[in-house]
């Protein structure tokens, strides 16, 4: 099992780990319900250092991503960052990643820690088309630090070299952290303000450390992977492995936005683009529950008497204090205010499908 | 670690307390620990009679879905409704107002299959 160069820090902080992806985790540290809030009204500090960073660089770099990703990397400038799936040939998710522009014929991939063998083998795979690309896992050089939150700004300012005032969402600058060299972003998975610290695994603590003293007296606190599952699922966004996989594409996912038609040929355009004129068969949707129940992945979605989808990611929110959902559903069901009954151990459970992001 | 003296404990974490022909069952302050924030609670209908070991109920948390079961066989005589409410009775108290059923017994000789609070100790240093 795989540490962070953060773990010792989790320990001390009296994290419960966890098991996530091969890696040792912390899946909490006081309560998830009390980091969520935090990130919600305050911040929170999250070790992502599990992800996995992938560098391609070469003169051909820029063309070996445009064949792998399905959104738009041409139009990148450096300094700049896009969300995008990774396609298969027929149309199913590799995985969905961040794509950096670092330098000109320099990108790096910043992909779901579960994932990286696999996509490292992927995206190998379709380096062999190209001369001049070098592709480079890089994952146990960086350590990666999320700060999330309306205060997250604030606190991280205080310690960098360059204002980020004005940085604006998925744009990065090269700068110094509390004295050691980083890629900051404003990105994240929570759907609040927040930035991502990319730095060398052997600072990571230090920087760690002088975070939380610079922010916890202002409601910073260590928040863990419980924590960002229900802060992602609130805005309703994708967590490879439950929402999305191998077996799902893009279109019937909800993120159309992502897949660049216009632009020239890449793994799945063709399948993807015949998958769009005929119509997807099912839709990700979002839920609440109307009667007592907790929506859990892979519990069935039914009406009148009939399966019609499958819950893909659900938990008690609480920011709403009431319990919602992803599914899978029929496409002639997937329309908001379509009251479907998800089955929960024996039971049918009523809900009803919502707009999304929940809130 | 609070594990009261006065009750029995079984391998899956809940405990019951005897007075006379009824017990009051629940889970421990080790189970609720574990679990984290508590949000959901399914309990049994009262006069329903279930066997030692038997499921009578689920508490999840925010990540973990959890069954409980029948420390001793008996009939449901009164469920925690507060806990519909407020679930997270079970986090702040497990041992008082977070109390999930009220059973009626039916052979307290089944109590000896359980362990007392020393055993239970142990049971968790090895666990």
């Amino acid at each position: 099992m795989k540490r962070t160069a953060l773990y010792d820090a989790h320990l001390d902080s009296g994290a419960k780990i966890i098991d996530f992806g091969g890696w040792e985790m912390p899946v909490q540290y006081t309560s998830i319900i009390e980091e969520h809030k935090a990130v919600r009204n305050k911040a929170g500090i999250f070790d992502v250092s599990h992800m996995g960073e992938i560098k391609i660089s070469g003169k051909q770099s820029k063309d070996l991503v445009q064949r792998l990703i399905t959104n738009n990397a041409a139009k990148l400038t450096r300094g700049q960052v896009v969300y995008t799936p990774m396609c298969y040939q027929d149309g199913g998710i590799v995985d969905d990643l961040l794509v950096y522009k670092l330098d000109t014929d320099q990108f790096l991939l910043v992909v779901n820690a579960s994932n990286t063998a696999k996509d490292l083998r992927w995206i190998n795979k379709n380096a062999e088309f190209f001369e001049d690309v070098e592709v480079e896992d890089k994952t146990d050089d960086y350590s990666l630090i999320a700060i999330q939150g309306p205060i997250s700004r604030e606190i991280i300012n205080s310690l960098l070299e360059d204002d980020i005032s004005d940085m604006k969402f998925y744009n990065f600058i090269n700068t110094n952290i509390a004295g050691v060299e980083a890629i900051v972003s404003r990105t994240g998975y929570t759907g609040e303000l927040g930035f991502e610290i990319y730095l060398d695994s052997k600072n990571a603590i230090e920087v760690w450390k002088t975070l939380i003293k610079e922010g916890e007296d202002k409601g910073l606190k260590p928040a863990g992977l419980g924590a960002r599952d229900t802060l992602r699922l609130e805005k309703a966004l994708c967590l490879y492995g439950n929402d999305i996989d191998e077996s799902t594409n893009p279109l019937e996912a909800g993120l159309d936005w992502t897949v660049k038609f216009d632009k020239n040929e890449f793994n799945g355009k063709g399948k993807l683009q015949q998958i769009k004129q005929k119509g997807i068969q099912k839709k990700l949707v979002g839920f609440i529950m109307s009667e007592r129940g907790i929506p859990r992945h892979g519990y069935k979605i039914v009406i009148d008497n009939e399966i019609v989808g499958e819950v893909t990611s659900g938990s008690y929110s609480p920011t709403l204090d009431e319990n919602i959902g992803m599914a899978y559903i029929d496409k002639e069901y997937a329309n908001k205010d379509t009251e479907i009954n998800i089955r929960i151990r024996k039971r049918e459970v009523k809900a009803k499908i919502v707009e999304t992001p929940f809130i | 670690m609070n594990i009261p003296n006065d009750l029995y404990y079984t391998e899956n974490h809940e405990w019951i307390s005897i007075d006379g022909k009824e017990a009051v069952v629940g889970i421990s302050e080790h189970a609720q620990e574990e679990l984290g924030d508590i949000v959901f609670v399914e309990l049994p209908s009262v006069e329903e009679e279930l066997d030692q070991f038997e499921e009578f109920g689920v508490i999840e948390s925010v990540k973990a879905v959890s069954d409980v079961f029948m420390p001793v066989s008996g009939v449901i005589v009164e469920v925690n409704e507060d806990l519909m409410d407020e679930p997270e009775k079970i986090n702040e108290d497990p041992f008082g107002s977070g109390w999930l059923i009220k059973v009626e017994i039916k052979d307290k000789g089944e109590l000896d299959e359980l362990m007392d609070s020393t055993e239970y100790q142990a049971f968790l240093e090895e666990e």
